[in-house]
Formats: C-alpha cells, structure tokens, sequence
C-alpha cells in the first residue's frame, strides 16, 4: 500500500493523544488511592490540555487525507457496518470529554460527591469524567485498528495483533509524554510514568515482532491464477492495458526498494524500543528534565517510521493485475 | 431478484480495447461529469477508467497462448466495498444489483479501493470522488432507449461479442445459459465476495483423425474401384 502521510500522522497522534490521557487518568486514580502523590488541578489542566491538542491535530491530519473533507460529517452515518465510520463518532466523543476533564479542573469542581471508604477512594466529577474518557479512549484504540483489521485482503493487516500494536503503541507513546511533561515541569512523576512508559513499550516490541514474523511467513491466498481463473504455473502479464499511472499503480504502491523497506524496519526498531527506552533509563539516573521529552520526540519520530513501514509491507491482491505497463 | 452482470467470453476477445474507449466515451459525457484525464497526449496519461483490457501469456514459449482479459467491476452479489463506506455513499441497488457511488455523498476516502481485492474502484482526481463501474446504469434502465440499445456501452461496442449482459439470477437468461452450460467462473473466489459477472474460459474443439478416417475405408466408391495400381499411374487414373 502508499503510505499516505496524512493517515502516519492520524493515527500516530491520535495515538499519543490517547496514551497521555489514558497516563493522566491512571496517575490521577493511583493519587486518589493514595499510591503516589497527590497532584494540583493545573497538572491535569495542562496535561489534558496537551492531549487534546494530539487529537486535534490529528483529526486535522485525517482531514487531507479525505477527497472531500467538507462532507467528512457524512461520515458517521453507517457506523453499524463500517469501522471507519465508528471511530468517526468514537473520536469527537474521547475529544470531548477530554475537554470536559480539562475544564473541570481548570474551574477547580474537584469537591468529592462521596468518599468511598475512609477517605480511600473520593469520587468527584473529574474521576467520573475521566474513567468515562479511559473506555473511550480504549474504544478508539480498537476502532482505529480495526479499519486496517477488518479489511481481510490486507492478509497482513488482518489479524488482531493489528489491534494490540495500535493500542500499546498508543500507550507507550502517551506514557512516554507523560514522563516528559512531569520531567518538564520537575515533577517526581517521571518514575511513574516512565516505569509504564517502559512496560509498555516491551509488550509493544513483543506484539510488533510477533507480527513482523507472523507477515514475513504468510501466505497470500490468491495469485495470478485465481486473478484470471486460468489454471497454469507459468502466466505472465504483458500488459496492464495503459502505459502510464493511474489510481491502481499509485493507491497501492509505495515504489519503494526491498532496500528501503529493510532500512526503515531497522529504523524503526531502534528508535521505537531500545533508545526510548536508554534514555529514561538514563534520566531516571541523572534526574534530568529534558531526556525524557528527548525519549518521547525519538520515540514518536520512531512510531512514524512503523506506521510508515505498517502501510508500506501490506501487500493488496489487486496488484496483481498491475505488474507490467506493456 | 435481479442480479444483471456481465459474462465475458475469452474465446472471443481479441483484445481490441473497444470496450475500454466506448465506456470512457459513454461515461465521460453522461450526467455524472466527465472522467478525469490528465495529460492525454503527454508522456505520462492518467486518468479514470472503469474497464481495461489487460493481456497475459499463459505457458512458455514454443507453448504459449495469448489471454485477452476486460477487467471491470464485478458487481459482487456480496460486495465487500459497500459496507467499509463510512456515509452510505457506496451501495448495492436492491432492484438490479449493481454496485454504484452516490457522488454527492463520497468523501473520497478511498476506504472502499482497500476493501476491493479486484482492483475495480478508482479515485477521480479532479472530481475527488471515488468512481466505478456502472454497468452504464443511465443507459440499461432508460426506458426510452429501444430495448436493444438499454445494454451498456463496452457490450454494444464489442466487434466479437464477447460481452454478454444480462440477469445471473434468472436461469433461462442469456447469461446464465452461457455460464452453466460453457463453465462461466468466477475470479478469485477464495474471498467469497461472489461475483456477478462471470467468465467464459477459452475452449479448445480437438479434431481426432484416425488412419481410417485418412484412408477413408468406408467410402463406398473405393470398395468397388478394382483397379490395381502398378505405381505408373498419371493423375488421370486416380481421380474419380
């Protein structure tokens, strides 16, 4: 397939927007139980305020990628069959609760309705919101996946590691920015959140290389034979029916040498895994507040390489029928 | 139900691209706006299709043989493209089968490209719609056309006639005749989209011919020609 930029950026922004949201939520719970410190409004004010600014941009990157973007509205309509169309309606709903979140503590409505316990657990609106915004946010992860999924001729697409790549790289990515904006603004969160950062990104590696093995070994269901149903071992195309490009050489294509491919998987797996994760392990040490926004821009610059990679190895049936121009 | 396709029949195409200029020709000037086409006459031509005549070798050489093949869409009685569309724009007709674009709707997402394994949906770059075959749905269903003439416009144009069009659900049309009785498949059939335009494969007639057939035994006038032959003859004593 081409790898289309504007879809690199959608869904590896959405990607981070919805790890450092899910990051907050989780140090905001583990606070409220008492298991790390507790943190002021404004932490979660701004922080929330970066993750939506992730989601915005990238549904403005999604928005190049539509022939049409001034219909793209109509897009939320057959979310009963089409996964495209439900992470349309999924996305405006994480972005506004996300926003909802931002403002309930930007306006401070962080008194407890109930406190369950003695004084374990306090439950206000934030927590409410926020746990709300987690689900979703893990629906999104699962929405965005499964477009690539559920489309079954993409055989390397097709399979539910698609969905658990998208989702910790997602994670390991957010937990990665939360690392950095504590270590930004010199708060002790960094351990935390670099901690998870961490964890994520090993499981991400163990499912990315599972996949990466599982597409080096597959198996294409159709060929040339069952493209023009003649049963014969030896059929070579002599033409397509067109001697320049169109639509079907362009779409479905990257034009890339096995070379290149081979270079950004070997890219893509140095900064995506070891070096994020060096480097948080080096500013764990050094108590540094710039090495960890450091690991998250190497990181993020590494996931755009995956995703690129993710487009550019799957392999479309109809290109078989485009193999020569004359 | 009704289900109208296309058979076509590889015996008989000769690869002669007609059905390829007559369906941009008809589609291009119809009510939907032109098909883009960009730098026609340049060194690199693009632009939008719905039919190509593409051609194969099968075997090698001395034991080859040409393959003509029309590739348009197949108008999947199970599209896997229609329920990938996010708005709708996409859709089968419940009253004929065929797969269209709602122009006004697409949002040129190229969603519905991925889902096609057959290659067979192609963006309009100027437009910025996704487009397809239609099976020239303003010509088979414009009443005013006399019956003949409501075919679409490769089918009317085919030298050969290898393009038949019809009901794949009716059993006595044309086109079913034609694929349960001349072994009409599918293409790629392992996706279980089910095709509604069907192939006719190449068939082969084999004459046997056998020494009596040459030395023609049975040939009532040889039985009685008594003549013995002494390897001298001319033309004239044989001819009879």
């Amino acid at each position: 397939m081409h790898p289309a930029f504007s879809v690199i950026f959608l869904t590896t922004l959405l990607g981070a927007g919805q790890g450092l949201f899910l990051a907050l939520i989780t140090g905001q719970v583990y606070s409220r139980i008492h298991l790390i410190d507790a943190q002021s409004s404004d932490y979660y004010f701004h922080g929330s305020l970066i993750a939506l600014a992730l989601l915005v941009l990238g549904l403005i990157a999604s928005f190049f990628h539509l022939g049409r973007p001034e219909r793209a509205w109509r897009a939320a309509s057959k979310w009963r069959t089409s996964w495209l169309s439900r992470e349309v309606i999924v996305l405006p709903v994480l972005m506004g609760l996300v926003a909802l979140f931002s403002l309930i503590h930007w306006m401070g409505w962080t008194q407890p309705f109930v406190v369950a316990g003695d004084d374990a657990l306090p439950v206000d609106a934030s927590l409410l919101v926020g746990v709300m915004g987690a689900i979703v946010a893990f629906a999104l992860f699962v929405a965005t996946a499964m477009i690539y999924a559920s489309v079954k001729f993409l055989q390397e697409w097709a399979s539910p590691l698609t969905v658990v790549n998208f989702t910790f790289f997602g994670l390991a990515s957010g937990f990665m920015l939360a690392a950095a904006y504590s270590a930004w603004l010199g708060n002790d969160l960094v351990t935390f959140f670099g901690t998870w950062a961490v964890i994520f990104t090993a499981i991400a590696f163990l499912s990315r290389g599972a996949s990466l093995l599982r597409n080096r070994h597959i198996k294409y269901r159709s060929n040339l034979k069952t493209a023009i149903g003649v049963r014969h071992r030896d059929i070579a195309q002599k033409s397509q029916g067109f001697s320049a490009g169109s639509f079907n050489t362009r779409e479905f294509f990257h034009h890339r040498s096995p070379g290149t491919l081979r270079r950004v998987t070997a890219v893509f797996m140095l900064l995506v895994f070891p070096v994020p994760v060096v480097l948080i392990g080096v500013a764990y040490v050094t108590k540094s507040p710039t090495l960890p926004i450091l690991a998250f821009l190497i990181q993020y610059l590494g996931l755009v390489a995956e995703r690129w990679y993710f487009f550019a190895e799957a392999q479309h049936p109809q290109n078989l029928y485009y193999q020569t121009v004359s | 139900m009704t289900q109208l396709a296309l058979v076509i029949d590889l015996n008989v195409c000769v690869g002669c691209h007609a059905c390829v200029t007559s369906c941009k020709q008809w589609n291009t000037s119809g009510w939907a706006g032109p098909m883009v086409d960009e730098n026609p006459y340049d060194a690199a031509p693009t632009g939008t299709f719905f039919n190509r005549v593409q051609t194969f070798e099968v075997g090698n050489y001395p034991n080859t043989e040409t393959v003509h093949f029309p590739k348009s869409c197949l108008h999947c009685e199970d599209p896997p493209c229609v329920p990938v569309c996010p708005t709708g724009a996409s859709y089968k007709r419940e009253d004929n089968g065929v797969v269209l674009v709602d122009y006004d709707k697409c949002i040129g997402c190229k969603y519905c490209s991925w889902a096609c394994p057959y290659g067979m949906r192609e963006v309009d770059t100027q437009q910025k719609v996704m487009k397809k075959c239609t099976l020239c749905i303003d010509r088979i269903t414009d009443q005013s056309l006399p019956e003949a003439e409501r075919k679409p416009a490769c089918v009317l144009a085919c030298p050969t006639s290898a393009r038949l069009f019809g009901d794949v659900q009716n059993p006595d049309s044309e086109v079913s005749i034609a694929i349960r009785e001349r072994g009409g498949y599918a293409l790629m059939p392992e996706w279980g989209t089910q095709p509604a335009n069907h192939y006719l494969p190449r068939h082969k007639n084999r004459m046997h011919i056998t020494e009596d057939d040459l030395l023609r035994t049975n040939n009532p006038l040889k039985k009685e020609d008594i003549t013995v032959y002494h390897g001298e003859e001319t033309l004239e004593d044989v001819t009879w």
